[in-house]
């Protein structure tokens, strides 16, 4: 069985074209499940106070927190579901939770 | 050329199991069952075969560890009876909803309390809605070609999920009965290989199994697990087909002895059913037109084909070995009564509970209820929709 497309198993389809027991092909497809769509609140990144002490990436539950050449990146909105853990932790207020997605 | 023996049900349901040689098997002793690993071990010990033997501590953890060691891509099964089964409970919905095609050699014992070690259906008819395939046996001879059809069924891509080999505690698992086996090239022949599409332990497509499904899904996950059930309607009849090539032994959903032409029947599942047949013998020599219904494969349930069996007769006597206590009969007579309902039989059916924790059922005792099963047809009255057999009052 080739990998499965999860892009086109949706809440529309009809239930020929649900695989044997949910059973999913292919690694690594969690990065198309879009779990920010759970989010109710939204963390806001704001880079004038970030010092890139990097506090922030290890506690991220989702790996949501990019990270390159030793800095971290803007938020991975597909995946981070809002928990506030790394607004939380911050030392430096350069994290805040906003209302909604 | 087939090999003529005297064994024990477990220890025929062993020798099939050593000549299938599956890959794993993890188990915890349970009386009546304990046997049969007992035996397995022992033949692995000796060289016999190469399963992988695992002693757990519970049967919580074999019907785990089979699971698991299905879903790595192994021919797994194990064996159990009664409350051991009970203590299966979560994970025999979890194997069949994974759609794993494993087995389970089930030695049929009743539920406590009363703790009890002795035979009754109340432990596998209990699992009648987990989503596995069941099939019972009324003698040794059965259980094995039972158990060598198992996995031809079960691992069908049609079908994939996983089956219970069910015999009576003690009056076949214990009673050593004559039986020709079929030779062991024979059976792996026949058995073959099992080649999974998927599995865990494949390095060239990583796999997740069982993952959580939300509302949106469930029910169309659930549609393809009944559909899966309803193939194997077909897959049973044409494994048996095949069966009989190399047995000369044929097998369907059930046996029909003294049917075809008998105004009385009785249907039934199990031992007991070779006892019913000694008192059809004894009623036919004195004109009786009286027949059996021997149900052999109760999941998937064969509800068209009983009630087209069963069209001709005047009455019928639904025998259950287990109680549902629901105030309505046991399993069997719901499942039969609604069969003749939705075809809209005029068949008179009533629903007898008999041989409770091993309680004995004699050929005086079918002689009764053909008796009373003729009463009924002649008033056209019933006066006990559900009794209890054998009782004392």
């Amino acid at each position: 069985m080739s990998a499965t497309d999860i892009s086109k198993i949706t809440e529309k389809s009809k239930w020929q074209d649900i695989t044997p027991g949910n059973q999913i092909y292919g690694a690594g497809t969690s990065r198309e499940f879009k779990t920010g769509e759970w989010r109710t609140q939204t963390p806001v990144w704001i880079p004038e106070k970030c010092k890139q002490c990097l506090l922030c990436v290890p506690v991220c539950p989702d790996s949501s927190i990019p990270v390159q050449n030793c800095e971290r990146l803007d938020f991975d909105y597909d995946h981070c579901k809002g928990c506030g853990i790394c607004a939380k932790v911050c030392p430096f207020d350069s994290i805040t939770m906003k209302e909604g997605q | 050329m087939s090999i003529r023996e005297r064994l024990s049900g477990n220890e025929a349901i062993s020798l099939a199991i050593k000549q299938i040689n599956p890959d794993v098997m993890p188990a915890f002793p349970i009386t009546p069952s304990t046997e049969i690993p007992q035996f397995v071990a022992n033949y692995i010990a000796n060289g016999k075969m190469d399963t992988e033997f695992i002693p757990v501590e519970s049967e919580h953890s074999s019907m785990s560890a089979t699971i698991g060691a299905s879903a790595a891509g192994a021919r797994a099964l194990t064996a159990t009876s009664s409350c051991g089964m009970a203590l299966m409970w979560e994970e025999l919905y979890v194997a069949a909803s994974n759609r794993l095609p494993l087995a389970l050699a089930l030695v049929n014992r009743a539920l406590s309390g009363p703790i009890n070690i002795n035979c009754d259906h109340s432990d596998s008819m209990g699992a009648r809605d987990t989503g596995w395939l069941q099939i019972y046996a009324e003698n040794n001879q059965e259980v094995y070609d039972n158990m060598v059809q198992a996995f031809r069924i079960s691992e069908h891509k049609d079908v994939m999920l996983p089956i219970m080999i069910c015999q009576d505690g003690f009056i076949t698992s214990h009673a050593v009965e004559n039986i020709e086996l079929l030779e062991d090239d024979v059976v792996k022949k026949f058995v073959g290989e099992y080649e999974p599409e998927n599995y865990l332990l494949n390095p060239n497509q990583p796999m997740a199994l069982g993952p959580y499904a939300v509302s949106n899904y469930y029910m169309e996950t659930k549609m393809g697990q009944r559909t899966a059930m309803h193939n194997a309607k077909q897959v049973i009849l044409d494994v048996a087909k095949e069966y009989e090539k190399i047995s000369g032994r044929s097998y369907g959903f059930f046996e029909e002895y003294q049917l075809e032409d008998a105004d009385y029947a009785i249907l039934i599942i199990g031992s007991a059913a070779g006892t019913c047949k000694d008192a059809i013998d004894a009623l036919r020599a004195q004109g009786k037109k009286v027949g059996l219904l021997k149900l052999r494969v109760f999941r998937p349930f064969p509800a068209e084909e009983i009630a087209a069996a069963l069209s001709h007769c005047k009455s019928l006597a639904i025998m259950d070995r287990c109680d549902s206590f629901s105030g309505n009969g046991g399993p069997l007579g719901a499942e039969v009564s609604q069969a003749l309902y939705n075809a809209q039989s005029s068949v008179l059916a009533v629903n007898y509970i008999y041989g409770l924790g091993g309680r004995d059922i004699r050929v005086e005792d079918f002689e009764d209820i053909y008796s009373r099963l003729e009463r009924i047809a002649e008033t056209g009255e019933i006066t006990d929709q559900f009794d209890y057999i054998g009782l004392r009052r």
